[in-house]
């Protein structure tokens, strides 16, 4: 069994990988957010679910106009995820500025009931707009790199190499952005105290804008990948995927944009090969539908045994 | 005419009036129920009469009384007038299990300012209780043929899906209340969810819950011999449970637990500084909000006599905050009141208004799209609700009172223990001041509203 366990092992890597890159990214939005506001945005998940919803629709539109053939496909695909990181982009900040600015000052329960508030009409909103357009809420969207590489027994859809390029690219500006631009020191300014960023002249709410900009924009271009790889999407994707990406946003310490990336993949990795290995391993009794549970179980683990998570630092609450 | 008003405003304070002005008012709307069309319309307003009687000054029992006359006695009998009584039963019967579900939810939301977003799994866990054990599920995996089980074993099975669902709220409760609350309202969420997916796949390796397929032909509840099935039989059901709930919610409030819940709720170090043990008391305020829960799911099974794990969907868990929200955190008539008013758009407004859509659209009055019809928008308007609540009314449309107490009634009682007591040092003489604690533990709300203490 051991020796089957292992011939598996690889291509368990390598699409645990592809998985953890798109929770990598998710989650990066929800640590951003909570760092700096600490908050979880329950409407994260919504936002990757709304850019896997724009950039089906671009995709199909140009598809449609029969644009698609004669333009270049890397070129199609970059102007899909710019397009879709814009317009998800805005979104976050108009969710920010509708739902979560009036209420900074509230008890910590209210902004999470908004959230959740926000997340509900996002999911109905999508759903009707796809089921209006196109008769079903669950929609299959145009594949540009559908094609399989194979590497001896490891199968590679090529779209995943994207998927982890992009997904490399995006994180590394973003470490970037946030250690070495003005308006990233700014950022870490605004996460540790408000009220003194503000006094060294720093607009507190421009910087918060901005910050759900970025965090909505790689949900935004994730969930463009996502539907490139995995097909098929639905508007409820967004819940399950935000939840899991959380549960990684916990496990590298929330508030750390490189613990969130770490945990993202270390999340992605383990539930491939739960996927994998759960039916085998336990002879036929647990099987691979079990995977959701196996994530949650991890979130559960950690906020036992290290609250904190890997790369967080306990904070002492002061009165 | 000026002078005329604060006479008419006296009169109106006494409670005899009151008590002739809210009989007319409840006579008139029992008879439109009775005798009117649109029933659900005279049905509001008869339920208005009760809350027009929460505000009344009549004494407290006879508040009780009237209600149970008007729910037990007056609604049945002038609803049975019409044609559609059975279904009529079945609305309030839904409604009945709803406002208790809501009611649980507020002790965890309301009072202890827990945020639980998983709470319809406490209520899958009842559901299953009953749903496994009365029929012929469990000889799945209990050998010998012992089950179903009678039904005369529901009033039974009540107390044990009331435990089981307690017992799975600490449980869930002792991981994630040591650590900052935010997390929990995502891992009940995630709670919520996987509590769905055990349930969709235990048909295997030992079939428990029969999977997706769901469980049927579940045993009827007997009392005395008589087995219950039709809708009004459960909704006196539902109404003495109701009953039992509200009673029990009402007492826990203002008990010494209640009052730690709101103290936490309002500032958790300040609560610990003032010797609230922290986890033990948000951990009850869990338990006894599931509990409500698993309570109304072994109903919730006897009555439909099919369970599957649709109906225990994250939809349904956001449905019960929302009816939280909408009536006011915290506070008893608020919850009632956005509970029955949720349940009605849910179950009677929006298929109604769909149907209507629907027969226009037929008769080609207008075009409209079914992705767009009322019944599916269900996430649309509750998220609605729930960003306009939240942003600009987030204390519900009947906020909770805290309640208060007149510095110079609290002077007097103190000055009686003083005289009582004399001084000397007797810590059971305490309850001469009730209002202390109480007071206390409210601060920070009680600032705001401007109380007198």
């Amino acid at each position: 069994m051991i020796a089957q366990t292992l011939q598996s092992l690889p291509q368990v890597l390598v699409d645990g990988v592809t998985l953890g890159a798109v929770y990598a990214t998710v989650a990066i939005g929800y640590t951003m957010v909570y760092g700096i506001l600490e908050l979880i945005n329950f409407a994260h998940g919504e936002i990757f679910m709304s850019g896997a919803f724009i950039g089906t629709a671009i995709l199909l539109v140009l598809n449609g106009a029969g644009w698609l053939a004669h333009l270049p496909k890397l070129l199609v695909l970059l102007l899909t995820l710019l397009v879709a990181m814009a317009l998800t982009g805005l979104l976050g900040m108009g969710i920010e500025r509708v739902a979560y600015r009036p209420l900074r000052h509230a008890p910590r329960l209210i902004p999470l009931i908004s959230a959740i508030g926000v997340s509900f009409v996002l999911q109905d909103v999508v759903r009707f707009i796809a089921e209006w357009r196109t008769g079903n809420y669950i929609v299959t969207g145009v594949t540009l790199y559908g094609s399989e590489v194979n590497f001896g027994s490891i199968t590679v859809k090529s779209n995943a190499l994207f998927v982890l390029g992009a997904a490399v690219v995006m994180m590394a500006g973003l470490d970037l952005f946030v250690r070495k631009t003005k308006w990233g020191t700014a950022m870490r300014a605004v996460a540790q105290d408000k009220d003194t960023a503000a006094l060294m002249s720093i607009n507190v709410n421009r910087v918060i804008a901005l910050t759900f900009f970025m965090g909505s924009a790689l949900g935004g271009a994730t969930g463009v990948l996502f539907a490139q790889q995995y097909g098929t999407i639905d508007p409820y994707i967004g819940f399950i995927l935000g939840l899991k990406a959380f549960t990684a946003a916990v496990l590298g310490g929330i508030g750390n944009i490189r613990g969130a990336m770490f945990g993202g993949f270390v999340l992605g990795i383990l539930e491939m090969f739960a996927s994998a290995e759960l039916g085998p391993l336990t002879g036929g009794v647990l099987g691979a539908e079990y995977k959701d549970v196996f994530a949650f179980i991890i979130l559960i683990a950690v906020l036992l045994f290290k609250p904190e998570g890997l790369f967080g630092q306990a904070v002492k609450e002061k009165v | 005419m000026k002078d005329r008003m604060p006479r008419l405003r006296a009169r109106l304070r006494q409670p005899r009036t009151q008590a002739m002005l809210l009989a007319a008012y409840t006579a008139l709307s029992a008879a439109g129920l009775a005798f009117g069309g649109l029933s659900i319309l005279w049905f509001l307003l008869l339920l208005v009469s009760l809350l027009l009687l929460y505000y009344s000054d009549l004494p407290r029992m006879v508040k009780w009384v009237w209600a149970g006359v008007v729910v037990a006695v007056l609604l049945p009998v002038c609803a049975s007038n019409g044609s559609s009584y059975e279904s009529f039963m079945e609305v309030a019967t839904q409604m009945g299990i709803f406002v208790a579900m809501a009611l649980g939810l507020n002790v965890v939301v309301g009072f202890a300012g827990l945020l639980d977003l998983g709470f319809i799994a406490f209520f899958a866990l009842g559901a299953y209780t009953y749903a496994i054990f009365f029929s012929d599920q469990a000889n799945h995996f209990i050998a010998g043929h012992h089950f179903p089980l009678s039904g005369d074993l529901f009033w039974l099975c009540l107390p044990v899906g009331l435990f089981v669902a307690a017992l799975f709220g600490v449980l869930l409760g002792l991981p994630v209340l040591r650590v900052k609350g935010d997390y929990l309202a995502i891992v009940t969420l995630g709670f919520g969810e996987i509590i769905r997916i055990i349930f969709n796949n235990l048909d295997k390796p030992v079939n428990i819950t029969n999977g997706a397929i769901g469980i049927s032909s579940v045993q009827a509840p007997r009392f005395f011999g008589i087995s219950l099935s039709f809708p009004h039989q459960f909704y006196y059901l539902v109404l003495v449970l109701l009953a039992i709930v509200l009673y029990a919610v009402q007492r826990l409030e203002h008990s010494r637990v209640g009052r730690a819940w709101k103290a936490v709720r309002e500032d958790e170090i300040a609560a610990q500084a003032m010797g609230v043990p922290l986890v033990r008391t948000k951990l009850v305020a869990f338990a006894v909000g599931a509990s409500f829960s698993g309570l109304m799911g072994v109903v919730f099974a006897a009555k439909q006599a099919f369970i599957d794990p649709t109906s225990f969907t994250m939809l349904e868990s956001i449905t019960i905050l929302v009816m939280v929200i909408l009536g006011g955190m915290g506070s008893l008539p608020g919850v009632v009141v956005g509970a029955c008013l949720v349940t009605l758009l849910n179950i009677q407004l929006m298929p109604e208004l769909t149907n209507w859509l629907n027969t226009l659209t037929t008769a080609g009055v207008i075009n409209f799209p079914s992705a767009l019809s009322p019944s599916k928008m269900q996430r649309l308007i509750f998220g609605i609700i729930l960003i306009l609540f939240a942003v600009f009314r987030p204390q519900g449309m009947i906020p909770a009172k805290t309640r208060r107490y007149d510095d110079a009634v609290l002077s007097r009682l103190a000055a009686e223990w003083r005289e009582t007591a004399g001084g000397a040092r007797r810590d059971g003489a305490h309850p001469a001041v009730p209002g202390y604690t109480s007071g206390h533990a409210a601060g920070q709300e009680g600032a705001k509203e401007g109380a007198s203490l």
